[in-house]
């Protein structure tokens, strides 16, 4: 039930923000209000299970607070480095590639998720496979250093700073 | 006097966004082999559309301010691009950079290759059967 709610919700929200400037109530006409109504509430119906699986850890406003925090701040200016670091490496050519693996301490599959996709945007790192049963990532790193190599293991702090922290805060 | 400034934000901001998008290009033809293109390929394109889709969102606020309902249409969508752009750009790099490693692509000039231990196997089988075909 509370799954059919959130999922209904969410679509609704999405569906007045794409008709926004459709009429004179509020920011809206009528007509799309009811529409929209009628549709999230069918959508949110089939898409329940698909969508809300067993937790309802990520309704906790705080959460989305913290996730806010963190895209704006370290997020924004990691990937600015990164950016930096990248157009360093494009004039130059300088590079020194290879793919390690990290063994990030993540038990959900949203976290592992926000943790590659971080990782991707941020400095000379690109996710590039997963062990699915084990929750390890291996990683394409454009400068690697070699004194930091353990094998092929490096400790997850190289790679990507203290976003780990940062998504085990929210997702766990 | 706060529409000039709104202005000059809008050009900085757009300068920047083609800068850096003018860099993923020049990587794109710069870099040895896939991954490392993905590396120009993904950071850039994403940091220089946030730029450019920010510049049109300060400028659908400015027109919004002023009265013009069109505005809040042009920010609100723009912002939705930037959100989906966001989400895809990194999980279309991964889907590349997965399937090129999986068909047997080396990084080249690599130091390490962790996941050759992984893949390594599969591709010699998929290449000995594909030999036999033959």
């Amino acid at each position: 039930m509370i799954a059919f709610i959130v999922t209904s919700i969410l679509c609704f929200v999405i569906y007045l923000l794409l008709t926004t400037g459709s009429g004179t109530f509020g920011l809206w006409s009528l007509e799309e209000i009811l529409l929209g109504i009628i549709l999230s509430l069918i959508t949110g119906f089939i898409t329940r299970k698909i969508f809300i699986k067993k937790d309802f850890r990520m309704l906790n406003p705080i959460r989305w607070l913290i996730f806010l925090v963190y895209i704006i701040g370290p997020f924004f200016i990691g990937m600015a480095k990164s950016n930096i670091d990248v157009a360093y490496r494009v004039i130059t050519g300088k590079i020194n590639p290879g793919i390690v693996k990290i063994t990030p301490d993540l038990k959900t599959d949203l976290g592992i998720t926000l943790l590659a996709n971080s990782i991707t945007l941020t400095p000379g790192t690109l996710s590039v496979d997963i062990d699915e049963e084990k929750n390890n990532l291996y990683i394409h790193w454009i400068n690697v250093d070699e004194k930091k190599l353990k094998g092929d293991t490096v400790e997850t702090k190289y790679v990507c700073g203290n976003f780990e922290k940062w998504v085990r805060r929210i997702t766990e | 006097m706060l529409g000039l400034i709104i202005d000059i934000i809008v050009y900085i901001f757009l300068i920047i966004g083609v800068f850096f998008s003018f860099l993923a290009g020049f990587g794109l033809l710069r870099f040895p082999d896939v991954y490392t293109r993905l590396h120009a390929g993904t950071k850039c394109t994403t940091f220089g559309s946030i730029f450019i889709t920010g510049s049109v969102i300060i400028l659908g606020l400015k027109m919004w301010y002023l009265g013009s309902a069109d505005g809040s249409v042009l920010a609100i969508h723009t912002a939705g691009a930037l959100i989906a752009i966001l989400l895809t750009n990194p999980t279309g790099a991964h889907a590349i950079a997965r399937a090129a490693h999986k068909s047997g692509v080396k990084p080249v000039g690599a130091v390490v290759d962790g996941l050759d231990k992984v893949n390594g196997k599969t591709i010699k089988y998929q290449k000995e059967k594909m030999e036999e075909k033959k």
